[in-house]
């Protein structure tokens, strides 16, 4: 039994932001933000839901980005920056994102930011946020956690921290005054999948639920959380003059996504047979295992450490 | 009879030397670094590192440096005669220009000077373990090699998969060589290696050298009968009739069971709206290439095969 926390207050969410799409070909939330758009709300839900595709050119191409990493376009430097016609495309875009969803850090942005993505990495369900101090988001992650006898029941849901302050946060979700990217996988990109889709479906009706329950006033009892909070990446093994890559992620250590990686356990197998192996001192949790989208990035696994973060109850302060 | 037929032993000519084709899709990355690796290894070893001579290509280097399917136009459609006898432009689809680079090289199409044996690697985000893509159902020397890896493999299925062209119409890159195949290995996604894919696609490769070795060398393969999955229809995915995007899903019952049964009354689709949509013809079918990322623009969700078996003669070396 735990000494109960001091309750902390908010106020209620009125706007909140599903975006699909950031990336072009993570696939399930280009069709989640599709569907929602069909089923236009008749303006009788408790809160405001605007759903956006974030970006248009490239879900039309069925292509990550077409010109530069939307999801990278997010940091003040980027959003404040003049753009002109010869701007790259997704520079334009996320200041018009920005404008539309923010502006960032200010009091107009919405409330809560979800934002949609697909990895190749067997990573289930996870919440990916900037801070491992945000009550809503925390909770949001235990709402999901706890359900039961549903579709979602056999995906693992976790909660990763990116240890990075705001003006430095590049994605999307840092537009909101809270968000975080609902990221799913293991999906190939251009590809849906009819489980993920619903897993996704699923996860973004729980944090409706949430946040219905949460405005009328429902008090949320505290708890715990465990965060994983990325430390460093990984790069593969590169030929040192063509930067081509030598090796793949090991068969031990691919879709192993958040086991304890000990210091000596195998971590790539060269194409002419060697085992390679983790030689860090900290065992530590990988993830986004061979992401597709990350050899361009020079990252063939994340590492995280975990945490156990209590969690106070909440509730929303009702105003009369 | 037969049975007289397939205990009559065939003289064929000796394959004098192969080719082995990675990066035709420049996405489908297990071939790419197959190729990366024999070059490695014959710079290592020298000419005499396979006991048959092999030429390695990288069909698609363009593609592959961007990690793309490709650059202007699918590569694995421009083998027909018509293209590669079209005269090149400035204005030419850069695969168009290199399938005739590759005629040069491999063939010419049709003529004694082509290459005995063009061996094409890909991936499929699929779950087609490996399959043997053969144009044609009446050319021993494929259908012996198709054999001898059903034998010899047995971490994954291996499946024989004919397209059964006329060899007038065959486009794609095997159709250049006096025999050739397809070693499609899956479920891969595009743009990602795995090493248990890259394994098993070595695997065929190596295999593939050794019968050909042995074949030379005089030894008498046992004919028999080989079964296999000849393909009828490709069918699409439910569409929008007005924007043409996708209405379902594969169905979670569908998705991943390549080459198992497919009955009437069988669910087919999932929609992104919670409905089914089953198999409503009489005859049962084997489903394959379910839900292949680079179909989606071909307007194929799966494809549909009958299973055939075939008779091969014993086979052995024509000594001069």
């Amino acid at each position: 039994m735990f000494v109960e926390k001091k309750r902390q207050k908010k106020k209620e969410m009125s706007r909140v932001a599903v975006c699909g799409g950031t990336h072009g070909n993570e696939l399930a939330g280009v069709y989640l933000v599709r569907e929602r758009l069909k089923r236009r709300a008749d303006g009788t839900e408790p809160v405001s839901v605007v759903t956006v595709m974030s970006n248009p050119r490239a879900v039309q191409l069925c292509v990550r980005y077409v010109e530069t990493d939307l999801n990278r376009c997010f940091t003040r430097a980027t959003l404040s920056a003049p753009v002109s016609e010869t701007s790259p495309y997704e520079m334009i875009r996320s200041q018009e994102l920005n404008a539309l969803l923010g502006p960032k850090g200010s009091a107009q942005a919405v409330d809560l930011l979800c934002d949609l993505h697909n990895t190749t990495a067997n990573t289930g369900l996870c919440l990916i946020t900037y801070s491992d101090c945000d009550w809503i988001c925390l909770h949001i992650c235990k709402h999901l956690q706890a359900r039961t006898n549903t579709k979602m029941a056999s995906t693992p849901v976790r909660y990763v921290h990116f240890d990075i302050p705001l003006n430095e946060a590049y994605s999307l979700d840092s537009v909101g005054k809270h968000g975080f990217a609902m990221e799913i996988g293991p999906q190939p990109h251009s590809v849906v999948r009819s489980v993920i889709f619903s897993a996704m479906q699923e996860g973004v009706q729980l944090m409706m639920d949430w946040i219905c329950q949460f405005n009328s006033g429902t008090l949320f009892e505290g708890g715990w959380v465990d965060v994983y909070t990325m430390v460093k990446n990984i790069d593969y093994p590169r030929d040192s003059e063509t930067h081509v890559i030598t090796a793949a992620v090991h068969p031990n250590l691919q879709d192993r996504d958040f086991c304890l990686l000990h210091p000596g356990d195998p971590m790539f197998l060269s194409f002419s047979g060697e085992t390679l192996r983790y030689k860090g001192k900290e065992a530590l949790y990988p993830f986004f295992i061979n992401e597709g989208a990350y050899y361009e990035k020079g990252i063939a696994l994340s590492l995280a450490r975990k945490r156990r973060v209590e969690i106070p109850s909440v509730r929303s302060e009702t105003l009369r | 009879t037969i049975r007289e037929k397939a205990m009559a032993l065939l003289f064929l000519p000796a394959l004098a030397r192969m080719a082995v084709c990675g990066g035709t899709h420049g996405n489908e990355l297990s071939g790419v670094y197959v190729v990366q690796e024999m070059e490695r290894q014959r710079k290592e070893k020298g000419e005499g590192v396979w006991p048959i001579p092999v030429t390695t290509v990288l069909s698609n280097p363009r593609a592959v440096k961007e990690c793309r399917r490709y650059i202007d136009t699918d590569m694995n459609r421009c083998f027909s005669r018509d293209t590669l006898s079209s005269p090149i432009t400035d204005s030419s689809p850069y695969e168009v220009r290199r399938a005739q680079e590759l005629n040069n090289l491999l063939g010419l199409k049709g003529s004694t000077d082509a290459i005995d044996l063009i061996c094409d690697l890909h991936n499929t985000t699929s779950n087609m373990g490996l399959t043997l893509i053969l144009c044609t159902s009446s050319d021993w020397v494929t259908l012996h090699i198709c054999k001898y890896l059903q034998t010899k493999i047995t971490k994954v299925p291996v499946r024989v998969l004919v397209l059964d062209f006329p060899i007038s119409d065959a486009y794609s890159l095997e159709s250049v060589s006096k025999h050739g195949f397809t070693l499609e290995v899956g479920p891969q996604p595009h743009g990602v290696v795995r090493a248990d894919i890259y394994i098993i696609m070595k695997e065929a490769v190596d295999l593939t050298i050794d019968w050909i070795h042995k074949f030379n060398s005089g030894t008498v393969f046992e004919g028999g009968d080989v079964e296999t999955y000849m393909l009828i229809k490709s069918v699409d995915y439910p569409r929008d009739p007005e924007t043409r995007t996708l209405t379902a899903a594969i169905h979670p019952q569908l998705q991943d069971k390549d080459f198992c049964l497919l009955k009437r009354g069988d669910p087919l689709f999932l929609s992104f709206s919670g409905e089914t949509v089953n198999y409503e013809e009489e005859e049962t079918l084997h489903p394959f290439f379910i839900n292949e990322a680079a179909y989606y623009e071909k307007g194929i969700a799966f494809q549909l095969a009958k299973k055939m078996m075939l008779t091969i003669p014993a086979v052995r070396v024509q000594k001069d």
